[in-house]
């Protein structure tokens, strides 16, 4: 671990200007992602500005009738609301498949979104990773890549986004609310908050640097039945081989994203359509540009007979 | 003591208080965190200051140049040891291959080239990442496969009996003649021991002399290791290990914590503490090789086995071991004709060596598979085929009977207590809801070893009782096992016997391995209770061989004198240990088990979940019931990650385990673990030891991951030779969930 300041903020703009100002400064919340890596000079910071007195840990209702959830509100809290149980079930079983019980109490909507990929080859400083030292080329790629990407990778890498609460929050169309440095805010939609790999894998997402989450908001309830179901090779605390966020009317029709399959929630709103012609008609799209490795190829099957198997429990 | 003809009744046999299921003595001070692992001895040496290990970053080949000037005036920094201050390595320990430092040679992957010592461990860390080294790699040989075809032959047996191949009878001829016979081609992957203690020793010097606390199970081999690894007179060293947060095999040897801790504390001239650090571990260390087998199986239509072919192939550093996976195969079944035979590939991934049950565990896995596959071409019950081929006797030997053999019975047992009769033998037809319903079963066998041991015990003069030898518990019930035996020998409740182990100061003992600790070391600490109980017989002027030693009295006749009063003239110590003469060449000695599993498969994504599981045990006299099962469900534990997860993964190109932290290496959690139950029979062993006891805590581990994989089959009727059973591997062969 490398030495680094550390100071604490107050208000969300004072934080998104200290961390602008100074290069190498990084936002500091729950810290179970952050400071694993920095122990392991994955993660390099010079400065930390720690969040957690910004009392973003609300959750509220919207004008618009959806939810409003701080970005410090924890993984626990959020999975136990009652308005998120009752009208958003896929956000609670996503969270409640992820991590373990004491990870939860401190990991923060805010930091889960933005926590960073498992591929082993990252986190080992000895091997080449174009998203931990671009440049530096990818190891996976012809190595061990059981876990990794089948879809959307690039030439440069083929990590996954290796979280469970996010692919939940994509297929509940939720927006994730900033503050930039500048004090304009934005809200970017979840469809283009995670990017893909490209040319630039060392880049997960869109944020600028400085750019503080505040809030992440759910539009008003979806009604129908919401499933989570993560597929992995033990019964509990591992990542996703496999995920499905599925929120399914009575028709048949619905919403359907996948995780552990990209660099990103996985979801072609397009394939949606045919959700009454059964999984393989779905997952035949959404995995239509799909460049697997020999290692993980299985995983295209297995999103296939995931969706099936949430597809019959919507029928229940 | 010399234990050479079989035990006759004595002491042990009133059962009082050892076979009782008794908590275990250490259990408080490990369930309120205050039982004091090395890492945490904070009080033994002032001024600890912290070591970081710097691994290799490549896996063969050499460094050219390491920089060590920044970490050497980075903050705190009190000593950097680099791995080319030496010209060449430092000698080998015992029973290891891989050098643990020293010379620029790089054999493995996160071999340690360096070693930085701080004030903080933090300080160390910080300064450790500045440390750049400059490497020529080599091309290494990293992948088994490849190397499997031009394996030489690793003999079997000893000395002059070593040969190629060990045959019997005459395999070929009865193979081909047969009318039933399976012939497959298996996989086990590399396994690492995962324990939750990593590595972990602090290292302070007096003078010359040397003292480690450290975590290790054999304190004998590794005093006599660390004498030659440092070159020093081995009554210069101490070792001192008393609680060990599990080792399974790993630390059966130094590592080279305690090397660097104790070469780090004479640079700093201050106690140094280290741990490993995790992400080293899988590779630093050793690990049970991967084994690519072959079994052939002939039998007769009523399912007698006439042929066994049993072949291994593993990997390892020049001048490695095999992983011994045939070893079972010479015992397990009576069959006329048998061809074992084992090869041994050099590769330059980390040492193999053993984890918990070598050579039975994957041994198994295989053999196990293959009798499952062989009952169902006979279309005949998987218990019966193992019952009718049963054997008393060695194969090869066959005046040469099973000191105590009661695999029959753990299968009939298990499959009644299981509900066997109601497997479909027909795989693949069992559904509950979207679940594939499957039982498996298999026979579990581990060799029991004797080895001589030695305790001492001591009659305070307040009555109370103080054993010491330097055995280990591994997180076993060793500290119980010996309190047990000493209160059952001398006639005194469990709370007057103190027992202190892992002091190297202490008289040698068995050590913890090959499921050899608990029988060597009550028989050794047996010993010395004889001893003892003459003693006091003749300070209290009894005639030794008619006092009985009962309720904290002494007695004889109508004569009866507390203990206490024996030790009023003086402490009273004895010391003597077990010795053994030929009883174990002249009866073969083994455990035996039967496994039975339930489990059920996602028909839509292969996911494997078990639902119970059941062993049955021969394991001669149980010292201790409760702890002897704590044994057997871990081991089985263990052995559902290996049928269901764990697998080392190797990067063929850059030849190392990618997989080397508890992320990414799974291991089962406790939703992977439901129903265990655990049934022992009783037959205490007289040629084993005074004790009777024979081995248990490997046995539960021997079978079981083939039990879980017949399980699978014959849930989905897709047979996996590759172990693990990920769901990748028959996620497209499933039967239709429809
Ligand atoms: C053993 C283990 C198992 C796990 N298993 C799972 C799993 O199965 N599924 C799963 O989904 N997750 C899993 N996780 C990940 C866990 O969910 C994340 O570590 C956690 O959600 C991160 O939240 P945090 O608040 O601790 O983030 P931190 O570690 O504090 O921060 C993470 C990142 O977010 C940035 N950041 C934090 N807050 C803000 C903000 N307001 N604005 C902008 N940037 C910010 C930080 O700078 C940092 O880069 C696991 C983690 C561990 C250690
Ligand atoms: S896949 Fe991405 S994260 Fe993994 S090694 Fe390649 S570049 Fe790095």
């Amino acid at each position: 671990m490398k030495s680094f300041t550390y100071e604490r903020a107050s208000t969300p703009a004072q934080a998104a200007a200290a961390v602008a100002g100074r290069q190498g400064a990084k936002f500091l919340a729950g810290g179970t992602n952050l400071l694993d890596l920095m122990k392991l000079e994955i993660e390099t910071p010079t400065h930390l500005v720690d969040v957690q007195d910004l009392k973003l840990d609300r959750i509220e209702k919207t004008e618009k009738g959806g939810l409003r959830i701080g970005a410090l509100v924890t993984n626990t809290a959020l999975a136990a609301d009652d308005r998120v149980r009752r009208d958003y079930g896929v956000l609670t079983r996503a969270i409640v498949a992820g991590a373990s019980g004491q990870l939860r109490n401190k990991a923060t909507t805010a930091g889960n979104l933005l926590q960073r990929t498992r591929c082993p080859y990252f986190y080992d400083t000895n091997q080449p990773c174009n998203k931990r030292k671009p440049g530096t080329g990818c190891g996976a790629i012809g190595g061990y890549s059981r876990q990794l990407a089948v879809v959307g990778s690039s030439d440069q890498c083929i990590a996954t986004y290796p979280g469970d609460m996010a692919v939940a929050m994509r297929v509940l169309d939720a927006a994730v609310e900033t503050v930039k440095p500048d004090g304009q805010t934005r809200a970017i939609p979840m469809a283009d908050f995670h990017r893909l790999p490209g040319d630039h894998p060392e880049r997960d997402n869109v944020l600028e640097q400085g750019e503080l989450i505040t809030a992440v908001t759910l539009p008003k309830p979806l009604g129908g039945t919401h499933i989570y179901q993560k597929v992995r090779d033990r019964a509990s605390y591992a990542f996703a081989l496999v995920s499905v966020a599925a929120v399914i009317g009575k028709d048949g029709a619905g919403r359907v994203a996948f995780g552990g399959v990209a660099h990103k929630p996985w979801r072609v709103e397009a394939a949606e359509a045919a959700m009454s012609q059964g999984p393989r008609a779905v997952a035949g799209q959404v995995f239509a540009d799909a460049r697997p490795t020999p290692d993980n190829r299985f995983k295209i099957a297995l999103a296939e007979r995931t969706l099936a198997s949430v597809m019959a429990q919507a029928k229940g | 003591m010399k234990f050479d003809t079989p035990a006759g009744t004595n002491p042990i046999d009133q059962m009082k208080i050892v076979g009782r299921p008794t908590d275990r003595i250490d259990g408080p001070l490990k369930t309120t965190g205050t039982a004091p692992y090395a890492y945490e001895r904070h009080d033994v040496a002032p001024d600890q200051a912290y070591g970081y290990i710097v691994g290799s970053a490549i896996a063969k080949g050499r460094i050219t140049r390491m920089d060590t000037s920044l970490a050497r005036a980075a903050p705190g920094v009190l000593a950097v040891l680099s791995t080319l201050d030496h010209a060449k390595p430092l000698p080998l320990g015992m029973m290891n291959i891989a050098h643990l430092f020293g010379g620029a040679d790089i054999a493995h992957y996160h071999q340690a080239i360096a070693f930085v010592v701080a004030e903080s461990f933090e300080q160390a860390r910080a300064a450790a990442a500045l440390i750049r080294t400059d490497y020529a790699r080599d091309k290494g040989r990293f992948d088994l496969e490849a190397a499997a075809p031009t394996a030489p032959f690793e003999p079997t047996g000893d000395g002059p009996d070593a040969k190629d191949i060990d045959s019997v009878g005459d395999f070929a001829s009865a193979f081909g003649a047969a009318p039933v016979r399976i012939e497959q081609h298996y996989t086990t992957p590399g396994e690492s021991h995962a324990m939750m203690e990593p590595f972990a020793t602090i290292a302070a010097w007096e003078g010359d002399k040397l003292t480690l606390w450290t975590s290790n199970q054999m304190i004998a081999w590794s005093k006599g290791s660390l004498a030659k690894i440092l070159a020093m007179k081995p009554e210069n060293i101490r070792v001192d290990s008393p609680y060990i947060g599990g080792g399974f095999g790993g630390k059966l040897f130094v590592r080279v914590d305690a090397v660097l801790a104790a070469l780090g504390a004479k640079a700093a001239g201050r106690p140094v503490k280290v741990a490993m650090q995790r992400p080293l571990m899988a590779n630093n260390s050793t690990h049970r090789p991967a084994t690519i087998q072959t079994v052939k199986l002939g039998a007769t239509p009523d399912g007698r086995l006439t042929a066994i072919h049993h072949s291994s192939t593993s990997g390892n550093l020049p001048d490695g071991k095999p992983e011994v996976a045939v070893q079972q195969t010479k015992l397990l079944y009576a069959a006329p004709n048998r061809e074992i035979w084992m090869k041994l590939a050099v590769t330059d991934l980390p040492e193999g060596n053993a984890m918990r049950a070598p050579g039975e565990a994957p041994g198994l896995m295989v053999l196990e598979m293959a009798m499952d596959e062989l009952a169902e071409k006979l279309g005949m019950d998987p218990v019966e085929l193992r019952i009718v081929n049963d054997t008393q006797v060695d194969p090869a030997k066959p005046n040469r009977p099973f000191s105590e053999r009661h695999l029959v019975e753990c299968l009939r047992t298990g499959a009644e207590k299981f509900g066997w009769s109601r497997r479909n033998p027909k795989p693949g037809q069992t559904r509950d809801g979207k679940w594939l319903v499957g039982m498996g079963m298999a026979a579990g066998f581990r060799n029991n070893q004797l080895t001589k041991s030695a305790a001492r015990i001591r009659l305070e003069r307040d009555g109370h009782l103080t054993v010491e030898t330097d055995m280990t518990d591994i997180g076993t019930g060793t500290y119980t096992i010996l309190a047990q035996t000493a209160a059952e020998m001398m006639g005194v409740p469990l709370a007057q016997v103190r027992v202190i182990l892992g002091d190297s100061d202490f008289p040698a003992s068995a050590g913890s391995g090959g499921q050899w600790g608990a029988n060597n070391s009550t028989a050794g600490l047996y010993a010395a209770c004889v001893k003892l109980r003459e003693q006091v017989a003749q300070r209290l002027g009894f005639n030794a061989a008619d006092v009985q030693f009962a309720d904290g009295q002494v007695r004889a006749g109508n004569r009866a004198v507390p203990l206490a009063e024996a030790a009023r003239g003086g402490v009273l110590t004895a010391e003597d240990g077990i010795e053994y003469g030929t009883l174990d060449e002249q009866y073969q000695q083994s455990t035996f088990a039967g496994h039975f599993v339930e489990v059920a498969v996602d028909s839509y994504t292969g996911e494997t979940r078990i639902r119970r599981m059941l062993a049955v045990c021969d394991a001669g006299r149980i010292l201790n019931p409760k702890a002897a099962r704590s044994q057997v469900i871990g081991a089985m534990t263990m052995g559902a990650g290996a049928a269901l997860m764990e697998e080392l993964a190797v990067d063929k190109r850059f030849g190392f385990f990618v997989n080397h932290d508890l992320a990414s290496y799974e291991v089962p959690v406790h939703a992977d673990i439901p129903h265990q139950e655990v049934i022992f029979l009783d037959y205490p062993d007289d040629k084993s030891s005074p004790m009777k006891a024979k081995g248990v805590g490997e046995l539960g581990l021997c079978g079981v991951g083939a039990a879980i994989a017949n399980a699978i089959y014959n849930a989905t009727g897709v047979r996996v030779r590759d172990y693990p059973v990920t769901l990748d591997k028959h996620l497209d062969k499933l039967p239709s969930w429809t």
